[in-house]
């Protein structure tokens, strides 16, 4: 595994740490929001936006930036705290999501968000639109990469499996998929609700190289996003091992914040459990 | 121009328009040498997706396609562009307001040797229910050309509804075409048609045929449904006090039923000629199943004539 600079990785997992905070916040205040996912894909969502994405929060419409589709659009609060955090918007802003005026929905919208590259929300779209935006690239020889980010329990709809099984015929070069496994949905354990293992085999099957990692360990989540790039001969997916809820005991591995917002004292506990760097 | 069956005509405009605009791309289902997508794939292979029996998974390509700036073409039967591929087509196109352009041929029962699973009797209610989509569908082979061009120069979402085969030709070559302009095909003073698709030619012989009857019918051909030309059927109904609307498509929310939404303001004698609220049937040819589910000449003539008697002198 390749060495990353201390100094990176102490920041970016202190970015991390402040988009779980924000992300809290902002369910907190709207009460109404996904914590369990957004806890669980911070760590990922850190590395892109603190280091591994080409972006420019001043143009962000910029044709050769890379793009990024939050596929599952329930995490939309971790998405809106990375982009106000890069400048996209006002932090101030995260305060009035959910109101009727605001640029921020309750999931991403591409057209009222700066920085939003793709409406996401309904499950599933995420690798079909990648492959098409790779696709596009390609034909336009830009050289931005596409990420794609989704849920194990978002790989049970058949047209996850459409998109994955197209991007191997197309084989574009320039997308990755990472999947957020943490192995919990709405109404309990993926692997309850519908089993999706042996995953990693399901993806081989369909063509694709798959890294395996920790998905709170920063140095394989760079590593990882480092070689899928580097990978050019199948499409890739980051198949990384979450925690739903990670970093908040109470939440951690519990179906029910899925889709809760805490209550008052739940959200002090919860904020001193994640106080410290980034806070 | 020979009258070409529509989806032929549409094909060989979209591979000669490829070569106008290099961001056209085409995408497809395994349909290509049905909905005729072929002729682009020869001339741009580079271009040109194919993505097997997955119509979902097209759509959201095309949505890709078009935020990286191309303008897809995604080509598909109208059955399941409208139903299988529902959710891409309202998520990710319309409300994401993609540029994306949904060819969707073998549509009303002009897929008749196949039956009721592929005919498409209710995309035209479906698409127009969705806000940011234009519905356009062309009357003959020559109009299914002449809006290639201009639908792939138009920003944001179209549906194109396609016929297999070929229809009664309406219009001329050359003619200039614009989305969201209805054309009056036939001036009369006792009533108006209106018509789109296939129904066009139909609306222009029932014309013909209500003349000998000694009434002077009005037709209009309504190429775009959505938005629909309020003011020309306004006008209409202030000229000549009763509509008849004529659609190769079930007569709940397609082209009758936006006629009506129009006419809610300004009431005047309506009849919504289409397909009754059934399924049809198998058949030889798609002229036989409109015959015998009230899309005949004749249905339009009978509606016409009971109309007259209705229509307050």
């Amino acid at each position: 595994m390749k060495n990353f600079d201390n100094e990176l990785i102490t920041d970016l997992k202190a970015q991390a740490n402040y988009l779980r905070r924000q992300s809290l916040t902002m369910i907190y205040r709207r009460q109404a929001g996904h914590p369990g996912g957004c806890l669980s894909a911070a760590d990922i969502v850190a590395a892109l936006y603190f280091k591994v994405l080409r972006i420019d929060p001043k143009r962000p419409d910029w044709e050769d930036r890379d793009r990024f589709i939050l596929s599952k659009g329930h995490a939309s609060a971790l998405l809106y705290s990375a982009l106000a955090r890069r400048g996209y918007f006002a932090e101030s802003d995260l305060e009035h999501w959910g109101e009727l005026s605001c640029q921020l929905q309750g999931h991403p919208d591409r057209l009222k968000t700066p920085g939003v590259d793709m409406t996401s929300g309904i499950l599933g779209h995420g690798i079909a639109i990648g492959l098409g935006l790779s696709l596009g690239a390609r034909l336009q020889k830009r050289d931005y990469h596409t990420y794609v980010l989704l849920g194990d329990g978002e790989c049970q709809g058949g047209i996850v499996w459409e998109g994955a099984n197209a991007c191997a015929k197309f084989n574009p070069g320039n997308l990755t998929a990472i999947v957020d496994y943490n192995d919990v949905q709405l109404d309990g354990a993926v692997h309850d609700i519908m089993p999706m293992e042996p995953f990693a085999d399901k993806w081989r099957s369909f063509r694709w190289e798959v890294i395996s990692i920790d998905g709170h360990d920063m140095i394989q989540i760079l590593s990882a996003l480092e070689e899928a790039v580097s990978i050019t001969r199948r499409p890739v997916v980051i198949i990384a091992r979450t925690v739903k809820g990670k970093g908040v005991s109470f939440m951690e591995n519990k179906a029910q914040w899925h889709g809760i917002p805490p209550d008052k004292e739940q959200y002090s506990a919860a904020m001193a459990e994640l106080s410290g760097e980034g806070s | 121009m020979a009258n070409l069956a529509m989806r032929e005509a549409y094909g060989r405009a979209l591979a000669e328009y490829g070569a106008v605009h290099p961001k056209v791309v085409a995408l497809d289902v395994d349909t290509a040498s049905s909905t005729l997508s072929s002729f682009f794939e020869k001339r741009f292979p580079d271009r040109f997706f194919n993505f097997g029996i997955a119509e979902p998974c097209m759509i959201d390509a095309a949505v890709g396609l078009a935020l990286a700036g191309m303008v897809p073409f995604a080509n598909a039967f109208a059955a399941l562009a409208s139903l299988r591929a529902l959710e891409q087509v309202r998520t990710c196109v319309c409300y994401a307001r993609t540029n994306v352009k949904i060819a969707s041929s073998y549509a009303g029962v002009s897929d008749f040797k196949d039956g009721p699973t592929h005919h498409a009797i209710s995309d035209i209610a479906i698409m127009r229910s969705l806000p940011e989509m234009t519905v356009i569908v062309p009357a003959d082979g020559n109009e299914a050309a002449t809006f290639v061009p201009l639908i792939a120069e138009f920003d944001g979402p179209v549906y194109f509804r396609l016929n297999r085969a070929a229809t009664l030709p309406v219009s001329s070559s050359g003619e200039a075409l614009s989305i969201g302009k209805g054309i009056v095909r036939r001036q009369g003073k006792d009533l108006t048609i209106v018509a789109c698709g296939s129904m066009t030619g139909r609306s222009m012989q029932a014309a013909d045929a209500l003349a000998s009857k000694g009434v002077q019918a009005r037709v209009i051909e309504m190429h775009t449904i959505k938005p629909l030309d309020v003011e020309l059927i306004l006008q209409a109904a202030d000229d000549t006090g009763a509509i008849v609307t004529a659609e190769e498509h079930t007569v709940i929310g397609g082209l009758g039923s936006a006629v009506a939404e129009a006419l809610a303001v300004r009431p005047v004698p309506l009849y919504r000629v289409g397909i009754k609220d059934t399924f049809a049937r198998t058949g030889p040819d798609p002229e036989s199943i409109m015959d015998a589910y009230s899309m005949g000449v004749s249905d339009i003539v009978n509606a016409a004539i009971s109309l007259i008697g209705r229509k307050k002198s």
